[in-house]
Order: structure tokens, then sequence, then C-alpha cells
């Protein structure tokens, strides 16, 4: 995980918002309307998959939030939206993060990465998500963009990787139907499409 | 038999939408003017609730209303197990009492900080022989168990009797159901070697990845519920009662479904969906419940823990001559579920066994509700006899393969309290086909070899679920376009048998797979009545389904060719675009002309009379919308016989660390005896799948309460570890059998369940041979047990404690 990013950093955020320090509180509150006062502009422009949105923000919203509901990004899925699962993962900055985990402020200088940003112009599928097809990956489907991302962002670092290199770059991304054995043929799959 | 699609892999058409983040689940829905529900939930685990004084919430900006369990049940709860929509009675901690509306989830949860809500404690339990013992607290209203056509009851046994049981005896109390074959005391007396233990296995959350999220909105009458289940159809007809509108005006949208496992196969087990759908209706606008992970655990069911004792004897030669089990299953907050029955079935199945006798009784607790999960009872029974078939191996002087062929199903056997006929079965053939696959002659003398701390342990485990239904019923349509409609009521649930089974009418009528639509994913689109996705059935099932309505279709098709152009019917052939007569294919029709005239003939040929007797309700319903829109071939699909089988081996070698008690799996393979397969890649994932939860079941998932206060202590995925990427081997190896079953018109059964139980039970099995042959008659055996066995520290500081750390 980016440090940059970090699960600390994201707490001290949330603390320092005003808002509870509970995970289901912040998902909520997350939505809420309300400006608190003295509290950081909430119009805010973010890059995301190369576009730049402009974007009302809550101070305490999460950037699984913003990419759901403000944005209408709902590839980005959330599981347990505290930072166990995995399914929310994006790319900020290239580096593979929980966007449910990552206050949506703290990233408004950097690049994010949607599972919707992957296709190329004529729609032709990332070679991640083609690999994926062919080796029938997902299951359920429901961690599916989590895993897509966190692979296309090991490739990234490392674009041959050995197939334990794999399994534990993807550690992170739980998969309660346990398609682990066939995303990691898709990952090496992917790896060979280049 | 060479078919054109059985058989074959191919691209699923949800696929691309779950790697492109495409495909919608209930929550990626919003719709104009939508507002959002909060639950309250119970804070206890055992109360009444005695008043709620919502006026301050409700007179609160952005609150739109409340529901409660007396807007639900405005004639009283229904005094039965099983999950209520809200209740003013909740048996467990997180049932959900009211939910609020508010224009935010904000404002809701703020709403709610606002209700002053009265409820009266009442007396809690967490293990089912805490309540058994006399004096003990019930978990229901009522008693501690729910008779059959007779209500809640109290069962109680006496101080000594529980503590005997505790302490590893036969328990004495007369148990509440059972069934018995063969001379049980005549198959004890000629066994050479008996085994007798008491056991347990731990209950533990589904934990699907997608929370069970719900959306509603009604629209001229009609309600619409973007909701969450691994069924499709056979959901409509009950959630309509339930959310008490007319079938006709109920329309279920579910596109996917992020998990299931056995607890959203019916409407029972996720009432839920009904909150949104009655706020709603209350409130006249559409209502999003989003449900987090606390509450998915509390209200997404778990696995049934069972407290039992078995007692097993084999003959000299290593037959298994008789088996007596006595089970207490846990029955959780809200009733339900029947592990103990079918893990008998499944001994019963799977060894062959010559006499056997089975009782149990299921006793509450307060505690998560209870249902099926992935192979309900067969899958913790068979990591509990595995390592027992080896130690009647090595007692007997007997390979432990040949043990297990010894004892296994083939053609002719029967199995179960009724002695019921397999269809077909071929379980030495998978065993040798696994040992070969595996190596097991060239690897199993490097059983209990050490390097270091680590010692090398192997199992070979059997898994078996009954995997097949029938009485379904099919609709295929083709168009005028000359593109077939393949209608089906199955959930996509990940196993991608939505389609694959719709791949049989396809090979009837010969067409390309391009050519084809599988008509799913709301019930607005006419889908025939299906049975639940549960108990490894789709593949069985709706292949019979999809297959006779491509046949009647077909009938039909060939009537109107000789209609049209002289001959008998029987005088036609097809080849996938074009019927002709088979003298002379130059006279013929294609595909799009004989659904045009379909339509022009009407009648039978487009679905508007000479229907099939004993339609269910939702396909008649669904045949009248589509009647005169193309050449129809309809289809009731009727009894099969016997029980068709789903089969699985599996091979495994592990290395257990003595100092960490850590294990890793160095070699997995899996053998699936299910028939012809219908698709490989899905079948893999079956397997592979399978595997995982099979390692989740041995050696990781269990949940825990607080015994103090009742509280769930496990409510997420750290807490209630189930298996990563690091838990799991880089490779599983999979294999199947692939020979036909009679009763299906493609030859294919089942595999999911059974994919689960082999691996449980070989991961049991190879623990067991690294130390040296000790049995830990639990799952999960976790690390904390083998520390403490190595250790030579009691593996129990509470035997047979459910829902909680047993050491």
């Amino acid at each position: 995980m980016n440090p940059k990013l970090s699960r600390r950093r994201f707490i001290k955020g949330v603390i320092a918002s005003g808002a509870a320090a509970t995970s289901t509180t912040i998902w909520y509150a997350a939505n809420g309307a309300e400006r608190p006062a003295g509290a950081v502009e909430r119009l805010i422009r973010i890059n995301v998959n190369g576009q730049t949105r402009s974007v009302d923000v809550a101070p305490q919203e999460t950037l699984a939030s913003t990419l759901r509901y403000k944005l209408g990004l709902t590839g980005t899925k959330l599981g347990c939206n505290r930072g166990e699962c995995g399914a929310c993962t994006v790319l900020v900055d290239d580096t593979p993060s929980y966007a449910c985990s990552v206050l949506t402020h703290s990233v408004k200088s950097m690049r994010i990465e949607t599972v919707e940003g992957l296709e190329s112009a004529n729609g032709d599928l990332h070679p991640v998500q083609q690999a994926f097809v062919e080796e029938l990956s997902p299951q359920c489907g429901y961690c599916t963009p989590g895993q897509v991302m966190a692979a296309v962002g090991l490739l990234r670092i490392n674009p041959n990787p050995t197939r334990e290199e794999v399994r534990q770059g993807l550690a992170g991304n739980i998969c309660r139907c346990g398609s682990y054995d066939s995303y990691l043929n898709g990952v090496m799959r992917a790896a060979q499409i280049g | 038999m060479a078919y054109m699609h059985i058989g074959k892999d191919f691209v699923p058409p949800d696929v691309v939408g779950k790697v492109t983040g495409r495909i919608k689940y209930s929550e990626d829905y919003s719709r104009d003017g939508m507002v959002y529900a909060r639950l309250l939930t119970s804070p206890v685990p055992h109360g009444r609730v005695i008043n709620i004084d919502a006026s301050e919430a409700l007179a609160m900006e952005g609150v739109f209303g409340i529901l409660t369990a007396d807007d639900v049940y405005p004639d009283g709860e229904p005094q039965s197990p099983g999950l209520k929509v809200l209740t003013n009675e909740p048996t467990l901690i997180g049932e959900p009492i009211l939910a609020i509306a508010a224009i935010d989830e904000k404002t809701a949860e703020t709403a709610m900080t606002k209700i002053s809500l009265t409820i009266e404690r009442l007396p809690f339990v967490l293990d089912p022989l805490d309540s058994l013992v006399e004096g003990g607290p019930d978990a229901y209203n009522g008693g501690n168990t729910y008779i059959f056509r007779e209500g809640f009851a109290q069962e109680k046994w006496t101080t000594d009797q529980v503590a005997s049981f505790r302490s590893g005896n036969e328990p004495t109390a007369e148990a509440q159901q059972g069934w018995a074959y063969g001379d049980l005391e005549a198959g004890f007396a000629a066994s050479d070697f008996i085994h007798e233990t008491t056991f347990s296995t731990a209950g533990y959350p589904h934990m699907s990845m997608e929370p069970r999220s719900a959306m509603a909105y009604w629209e001229n009458g009609k309600c619409y519920l973007h909701g969450t289940s691994q069924s499709l159809s056979a959901i409509a007809e009950p959630m309509a009662a339930i959310v008490g509108v007319p079938l006709e005006d109920f329309v279920f949208i579910n596109e996917a479904t992020g998990g299931g496992f056995g607890q959203r196969a019916r409407a029972g087990s996720i009432p839920s969906m009904a909150i949104p759908a009655k706020l709603s209706q209350k409130i006249n606008r559409p209502v999003m419940m989003r449900v987090t992970r606390e509450e998915e655990f509390t209200i997404g069911g778990a696995r049934q823990g069972l407290q039992g004792w078995i007692k097993v004897g084999f003959k000299s030669d290593g037959t298994m001559a008789a088996m007596d089990m006595y089970c207490i299953s846990d029955n959780g907050g809200k009733g339900g579920g029947g592990d103990a029955n079918s893990a008998a079935g499944g001994v019963s199945a799977l060894y062959q066994t010559e006499a056997m006798r089975f009782r149990n009784s299921s006793i509450g607790t307060n505690t998560a509700h209870r249902g099926a999960q992935r192979g309900p009872g067969e899958n913790q029974i068979m990591a509990i006899m595995a390592p027992i078939m080896d130690k009647a191996a090595e007692a007997l002087g007997l390979d432990r393969l040949e043990i297990r062929k010894l004892n296994a199903a083939q053609n002719g056997d029967v199995s179960g309290s009724r002695s019921t006929p397999f269809t077909s079965a071929y379980m030495p053939e998978a065993l040798e086909q696994g040992a070969a696959q595996f190596d097991w002659e060239g690897k199993k003398s490097r059983a209990r070899q050490t390097n270091g701390s680590k010692v090398r342990g192997f199992g070979i485990g059997q898994g078996y679920h009954n995997a097949g239904r029938s009485g379904m019923d099919g609709i295929v349509r083709l168009m005028p376009s000359g593109r077939l409609a393949v209608h089906n009521g199955i959930g996509n649930l990940g196993t991608y048998s939505y389609a694959s089974t719709s791949r049989a009418a396809a090979e009837v009528l010969k067409m390309r797979w391009e050519d084809c639509d599988v008509i799913t994913g709301r019930t607005d689109r006419h889908l025939p009545i299906t049975s639940p996705q549960d108990g490894s059935n789709s593949i069985f099932t709706n292949t019979r389904t999809c297959f006779g309505a491509a046949q009647d279709l077909l009938v039909k098709m060939k009537e109107i060719a000789a209609m049209d152009l002289g001959g008998d019917a029987a005088d036609y052939e097809i080849d996938g675009s074009r019927i002709y007569q088979q003298a002379d294919s130059s006279v013929g029709m294609t595909y799009a002309e004989v659904a045009q005239r379909g339509i022009e003939l009407g009648g039978k040929f487009s679905g508007e009379d000479e229907l099939p007797e004993d339609l269910n309700r939702l396909t008649q319903l669904s045949v009248s919308r589509l009647a005169g829109s193309a050449l129809m071939g309809v289809y009731h699909d009727p009894r099969h016989n016997n029980n068709p089988p789903g089969f699985t081996v599996t091979f495994t070698e592990i290395e257990l660390d003595k100092e960490t008690g850590k294990i890793e799996i160095l070699d997995l393979v899996s053998i699936a005896e299910c028939g012809t397969v219908v698709h490989p890649q899905g079948l893999a994932n079956q397997l592979r799948g399978g595997a995982v939860w099979g390692i989740g079941l041995s050696v990781l998932e269990r949940h825990l309460y607080d015994p103090q206060n009742g509280l769930p202590a496990s409510t997420g995925y750290w807490q209630s570890k189930i298996p990563t990427y690091l838990d799991t081997p880089a490779n599983i190896g999979t294999g199947w059998v692939d020979l036909p079953d009679p009763e299906n018109p493609v030859g294919a059964r089942g595999i999911g369940e059974p994919a689960m139980g082999a691996v449980s039970a070989a991961l049991n099995a190879a623990i067991t041979d690294a130390l040296g042959g000790h049995l830990f008659d639990t799952a999960p055996v976790t690390t904390d047990m083998i520390i403490n066995h190595i250790a030579g520290v009691s593996e129990d500081a509470v035997p047979l404690a459910q829902n909680n750390f047993r050491g």
C-alpha cells in the first residue's frame, strides 16, 4: 500500500474532520449534506481515469463513496467498507489502494484509476480483463474489479511476475468463492499477453 | 457421444460485465427520489420489545417514516422458526427490529439515535449443551427446540447426561428424530476394529462478498425489487408473498449475486429484502437499504455446528459393517438446518456402511441464524470421518486408498434411510484417477517424514451431495430473426450454470451459441420456474428443462415444415439454421421462416394453448405474457428416478510445522465424479472454489461469541477468518471421470458441494497423518489445537464447546 495513504493517515484524517471514528459511521456520514463549520473546501477536482472531475466531497468522505455515489462508478465494490476484503481496490498514482480506507480529499492531487478506466477507447479489454475472461477467473464477480485493479498495479511494477509473486501481490484481495487459482491463472496469462 | 456444446468451454454472457465492473449488483442501482433505510437491530441476544417511541425521530427534517414488525405482521408474528422481516421478539444480537427511511443515511442514523426502544432482556444461551441441561436457558420464547407440526418445545437432559456426553460417552437421552437400517448389533459383533468417539464441528458465517443490500420501488401498482439471491424465478412467488403483493404485480431484478453459498437460495433466508419493498410502499418513495458487513454477519446466516457421538465398526477386510451416530445440531437463534441428517446420509452414501443408526436433536442458541451452507452436514462429517478411515486402515493393516475403494459407491448401490439407489456412481474410478494424477503410490512412502520442525502428512478425502432435482419447467423461443431465446430462471451466483444449462437447448437444435440469447436477470423477462439454486442441483435439473423445451420446439418446427412443405414431420432434419427434408435438402425453411410461421399459426405453436399440464404458476404467467411473440417450446419436466449423486475425491500432501502449528499444502488434486462434464472451466472453478472452502472448514473458520453478554466477536473477515491467497495452494489440480448419468439427457450431475467436503476430509486426514495418527475429532483443527497437542496440553478446556474457543 502507498505509505502516503496508510490506514493511520486515514484515521487521522477522519478524526481531524470531527467525525466519529467507527467504520459504519464513516460510511453513512460520508453521504451527508452538512458542511461542518471550518471544514475544508468541499467542491474539489479529482483526476479519475484520466479525466478531471469536479465533485462535492464531504470532509470525511471516502474515495469509494465518491466514486460510487457521486461519480456513478459502481464498478468499485464495497464488500466490507473497513479495509478487510479488497473489493474496492483502485489505483492511486499506480498503487493499489483500498478506496474504502482513503479519504477523497487526501488524493485530490493524485491519479485515480478504477476498473471503468481500463478498456481502450475502441472498447478492447485491458490484458488483465481479457485474460480473466479467457481463464474464467471470476465466479460471483463481486471481488473481480478489485482483483483486476490489484493485478494491473502489480504488472505495472513487475510485468513478468512468478506465480508466487502474484500470489503475494494479490494477497490483500479476498475471494469468498475461492477463485484464487483461476485469478492466478488469469494474471499469469495477462503477463504473457502483455 | 459427440456434442456441439456439452463439454466445451465458452464465454458466459456476463463475464465481460464482471471484469469491467459493468454488471450491476443490487446496491449499484439508484432511482430518482430514492431515500435510504437504516436498521435498528437488537442489542440483546434474547429479548422482547416492550415499546418503541419514534416520535422524535419522525419529527426530524428529512425523515420519511419507519417500518416495524407491527407493520409487517399486523396479525402478530408467525410463531415458527426462521428469520422474520422485522421482529419484536429478537433471539439474536443484530436481528432487525425496525427500519427508518430518510433523505440520506446520515439522517437515518441520526434519527435512529432519537428512537426510544424499551426492550426486556431474557435469558440467553450460546451452547446447545448449556441449554439442554436441566434448568438451562432456552433460546426461544417457548422452549429451546422446534418440533415439526407441533411448535416450540423444551427439551432437557439431566446434568449427569450432559456431563457424560461432554466426557465422551454415548448420549442416553431419547433423540427427537432418527432412522436406521440393517442389523446394527450384528454389524458391530462382526467388526474387528471399532472406533468410538465424541466429535464437534464449528458453526461459521457464510460471509458472501456482497452484503445483502436491496432497493425497491412501486410503479403503477407493481413492486420492483432489486435484490440478491442464488435463485431467480424460485424466489419470485415466496418473496411476493412476504412483501404482500400478487405474483403478477411483483418484479424481482437480480442480474448478479455476490455469493450465496446456501443462504440466498430461498426467500425465507433473505426476508430482509422485503424491508425496502414494504417501506417503499408505506412512504411512496424508492428505498435503498444498504447492508453493512456487520449486518451481513448477523442476518447472513451460518453453518450449523454439530456436537456428536459416533461408533463405527469395520470387518477384518475393511468393510464398514456398522455406524451409529448421535448428533446435537445447533439451530442458532432462528432455528433451521438439517445438517445432522445430511451428515448421516452422506456417511451412508460414501462408505456404504452395511448397518446404520442415526439419531438427532436440534437445539437453539442465541447465535447467528442457521441454514444451509455449502454441503451442510456432509462436509462437516467428512472431515471427522476421513481420519477414522485411516485409523481403521492402520489397525487392519490395509492401504488407505484400498479401504476407501472397498467401501466406495458403485452403480447399483443404494444409500440413506430409504435405501435409495444411485442413478449412477463411479467412486472407485474417481479414486483410481485421483491416485494416478496425484501419484499416490509414488508419494505415500514420504508420509511422516520430517525436515527440521516440519513433518509431511498425506490425506485422501471423499465428498458427496445429492446433486439433482426435477419437476421444473422450461421455455425456449425461436424468434422471427432466427435466434433462439432460452429463458432461464437460475440465479447468477457465479457458477455460470444459468448459461451452461441453456446450452442443452442449443445442442438439441444444433444451433451456434452465437445465435442464442439467454434470457434471465429479472422476472419480467418471463422466466420458467426453476428449482432454487442450491444443493448442487442446477446442472442436472436445468439441463433437463432446457433440453425438454428445445425438444418440444423441435417437434413443432417439424410439424410446421410438414404442414407447409409436405410429407411427415419425421421426414425432416435440422442443421442449426434450416429445417429440411432428409430426402431432398433443397426442400426446407430457415429457422427464421419457421419461427414466423409459428407466430402466424398461433395456438400451440406460439404458446397460446395446448400447454403442458402441471406448469407452475410462474411459468404459466410467463408463457401467457410471451404468447404470440415467437415459435415457442414449453416443457414441464417429469420426476426423475433415484438419487443423482455428486462425488469428489481429493488427495493432498501437507507440511506441518510442529513449532508453530502452521500447515502448508504442498499438493492438492481433486477429481469430480459428476456424470458428463457440461462446462469444463465452470467445473474446474467449482473444484478450486470448493477446495478453498474445504480448507476453511478444516483449519480456519469458526465464529465466536462473548459468553458474558452474547456479543458476536467475529463479525468481520479478520475475526472469522476465511482463506486468502496465502492460505491456499498456488496450484490446485483438477480432473473428472466424465461418465454419463442415465437420468439426465446430456448425462450430467452436480458438483459444487462435494468439491468442498472432499478437501476438508483430505486435509484433516493429512493433519492426523502428520501427527502420527492423532485424531482431533473436530473441525476446524486450528494451530492452537495442534500446538496444544504437541505440547501435551489438553486441546479442550470445554469439551464439545460450541460458538466459543474450545481450548
